[in-house]
């Protein structure tokens, strides 16, 4: 994992010293709310529906077993006892005092994390592959590359007030299990000649235009890489639109320029950018890439699991993945028990699996965009152990990529811009669908739900995607189906009329039992909806 | 520190297409829609680039302001209009060397907001050594 050095110390601090004087001025009314809100929201500080929502960066979604036992202290001491992990593989706290931000920012910086442009019209905290340095099929880890990047967009001088918000992630395996292409960049790590570079896919995003990013460049080498990333945002920066909030993401000026007049524009700022020297040497980088050197994993480990329990036998089967490294497993932990709120944990919970990181998993843990925790190192012959600890503390749910593994907003239970709610329409589809026999016979199926159209619960990418809208002052749900956030992305299409929550529950039955009849065999539900289209779904739903 | 509050008197500075058809201004405003790059044949003989923010969340007198310091341009390159305390430091980095802020600011404030960060990730245009290289020198 990557250690801060001086200088990253000294820039933390720097910047919790400019926030707390910020709320100070903010507390005396030397400055107003409208001047106060862009500094706030550099800092991860919203304001919501009952008090201020902290959101805390956990880049590219690594946490060492001290980070993970500070967020269950922060949310012990200043919040309601439990945090909330999100779709950026962040952390959310709902109910913060305006007074207690500096210090929970202190608190924070001791253990070398920040809450640092995690909203805000600026680079946000980058994401990447939960399985990073773990999975069987990535050609190289990606979080080298990502820490290079949050270090070039941290406190960058230009791109801090850009027309919207920019979101960037970097994976390096075909299995996409990022978003990538719903990123405003997208970064792939690929192989040329035996060299690794960039892929670079620009102008992705969700909200109310979801748009899948065109690839831009096919190979950016590492040494060009922030050159590159600058003279994308540049061009960004100077031509994205500024008079309409919702045509301000650069998938609009994209989507308006055409992707190849985009990379046009690109290509020039680069030749003059790269003259510029703004590029690291080769040392930066495998000063940063020694920090990520696999942990000593002994590839002699006994392989067998025994299997005698039938629980934790239908959770290794769910739950576990393969690793890389042979004897060793990837312990996906899922945050969605049936009934609960997708991506919640409580202080007891979130110290708990600190606990089982350090003393399983290389004191390693990740924050997944599904809401979920991974421990990314875990012999195989310890994964028993790991089970009942889970498993004692409500942690073993064994539903990971089930229907039940739903990825849900906070929507109007939180979110001043919600339609809907959100939270209870999951938990009554995870509690109709509890029986695990009946998920597992549906297989791979992703279901996301947006409270509002800002896509926050990704539901343009969801295999079934709910979206919250608000009819004549009534909640109501619109049903998607065939979207995709993996490497088969894919936009999901509205069903048709909407429905009330219960309405949408009824909805979702019917077509997954439409899909069990119309399937061959071997397919997933998305790949049933795209070989019959919507129309057999459509009259199953609305008959 | 202070000296980088302006508070005007010189030449007024014409505006950008002013200035491209009759050109013996040595002082020139840029609006936030306006290109840099058109002022780049003219650079040795503007004395004052006028960079306008009319308002402080539009960003696009950032890349203006670097753009011509990239360029080349050595002389006063001021930030005026919407300019917060908050955002100098920032605006001193893309080059800026004065500021005209509608508001006025307090000089500690300021003297502050410019001392604060002890270092930078990025190169800029401020000629400030990044990180990475203090790193590996
Ligand atoms: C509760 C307070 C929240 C507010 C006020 C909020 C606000 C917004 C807004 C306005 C957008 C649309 C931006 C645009 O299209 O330009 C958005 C998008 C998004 N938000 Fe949130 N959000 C909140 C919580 C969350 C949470 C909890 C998550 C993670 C679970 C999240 C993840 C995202 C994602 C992934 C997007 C889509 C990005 C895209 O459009 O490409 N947000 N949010
Ligand atoms: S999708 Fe809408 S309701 Fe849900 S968190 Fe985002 S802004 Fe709020």
């Amino acid at each position: 994992m990557y250690k801060y050095d001086e200088y990253d110390h000294a820039m933390v601090a720097a910047r919790v010293a400019e926030f707390s004087d910020q709320v100070k001025r903010r507390l005396a009314g030397e400055i107003t709310e409208d001047q106060f809100k862009p500094l706030r929201l550099m800092n991860g500080l919203y304001l919501q529906l009952h008090a201020y929502m902290l959101r805390v960066a956990v880049p590219y979604g690594t946490l060492d077993s001290r980070q993970m036992r500070m967020l269950a202290h922060i949310a012990r001491k200043y919040d309601r006892d439990y945090g909330h992990f999100t779709t950026r593989q962040n952390i959310q706290y709902n109910w913060i005092k305006l007074e207690d931000a500096p210090a929970i920012l202190e608190d924070l910086a001791s253990v070398e994390m920040h809450a640092i442009q995690t909203s805000g019209n600026c680079i946000r905290n980058i994401s990447s592959d939960q399985w990073a340095g773990a999975a069987a099929d990535e050609i190289t880890d990606p979080r080298p590359w990502a820490e290079l990047l949050r270090q070039w967009s941290s406190f960058h001088p230009e791109f801090s007030y850009l027309p919207r918000k920019f979101k960037i992630a970097v994976i390096a395996a075909n299995e996409d299990r990022a978003a990538m292409r719903l990123h405003d960049i997208g970064i792939q790590i690929v192989e040329k000649d035996g060299e690794h570079g960039a892929a670079f896919y620009v102008g992705g995003g969700m909200g109310r235009t979801p748009m899948i990013a065109p690839l831009i460049k096919d190979f950016v080498p590492l040494g060009d890489m922030l050159s590159y990333a600058e003279a994308c945002l540049r061009v960004y920066n100077r031509y994205g639109r500024r008079d309409n909030i919702y045509k301000a993401r650069i998938k609009i000026l994209i989507h308006e320029l055409g992707a190849d007049e985009y990379r046009r524009q690109v290509e020039e700022e680069f030749a003059h950018v790269k003259s510029l020297g703004i590029d690291p040497p080769k040392a930066e980088f495998d000063r940063i890439a020694e920090q990520f050197a696999p942990p000593a994993l002994d590839a002699s480990a006994p392989d067998a699991i025994d299997r005698s329990d039938p629980d934790f036998a239908v959770w290794v089967d769910q739950n576990v993945a393969a690793h890389k490294v042979p004897g060793h497993a990837i312990v996906n932990i899922s945050l969605k028990p049936i009934g609960g709120i997708p991506g919640d944990a409580s202080s007891a919970q979130i110290d708990l699996m600190a606990d089982l990181a350090e003393k399983y998993s290389h004191d390693e843990l990740r924050v997944t965009h599904a809401q979920n925790i991974v421990l990314p190192h875990v012999r195989k012959a310890d994964l028993y152990a790991v089970w009942q600890a889970l498993d004692g503390a409500g942690l073993a749910t064994p539903n990971l990529d089930l229907i039940s593994d739903i990825i849900a907003c906070p929507g109007l239970d939180y979110c001043s811009l919600a339609n809907a709610r959100s939270i209870p329409v999951a938990q009554k589809i995870a509690t109709r669908f509890s029986d695990l026999g009946r998920q597992k016979e549906l297989g791979e199926l992703k279901l996301k739900i947006s409270g509002c159209i800002n896509a926050c619960g990704h539901h343009h990418a969801g295999h079934i995607g709910i979206l919250g809208v608000d009819r004549k002052g009534t909640e109501n749900y619109q049903l998607l189906l065939g979207g995709s956030g993996a490497e088969d992305v894919s936009l999901g299409t509205i069903t048709g009329p909407g429905f009330d929550e219960d309405g949408v529950v009824d909805a979702i039955e019917r077509v997954t039992d439409k899909y069990l009849a119309e399937r061959s065999e071997g397919e997933r539900f998305v790949d049933t909806f795209r070989r019959v289209g919507m129309a057999p779904f459509k009259e199953a739903i609305y008959g | 520190m202070v000296e980088y509050l302006q508070t005007g008197g010189e030449e007024p500075a014409v505006t950008l297409d002013a200035f491209l058809e009759q050109s013996n201004a040595t002082a020139v405003r840029l609006e936030p829609d306006e290109d840099a790059r058109a002022l780049i044949p003219f650079l040795d003989r503007l004395a004052l680039i006028e960079v306008a923010f009319p308002k402080f969340r539009d960003g696009r007198g950032y890349s203006s302001a670097r753009i011509l310091r990239e360029a080349g341009y050595t002389g006063e390159l001021r930030a005026q209009g919407d300019v917060l305390v908050d955002q100098i430091a920032y605006m001193k980095r893309c080059g800026f060397d004065s500021f005209a802020p509608e508001k006025p600011l307090n000089p500690d404030d300021v003297e502050a907001a410019l001392t604060r960060w002890p270092a930078h990730y990025q190169g800029a245009a401020d000629g400030a050594v990044p990180i990475w290289k203090l790193r590996h020198g």
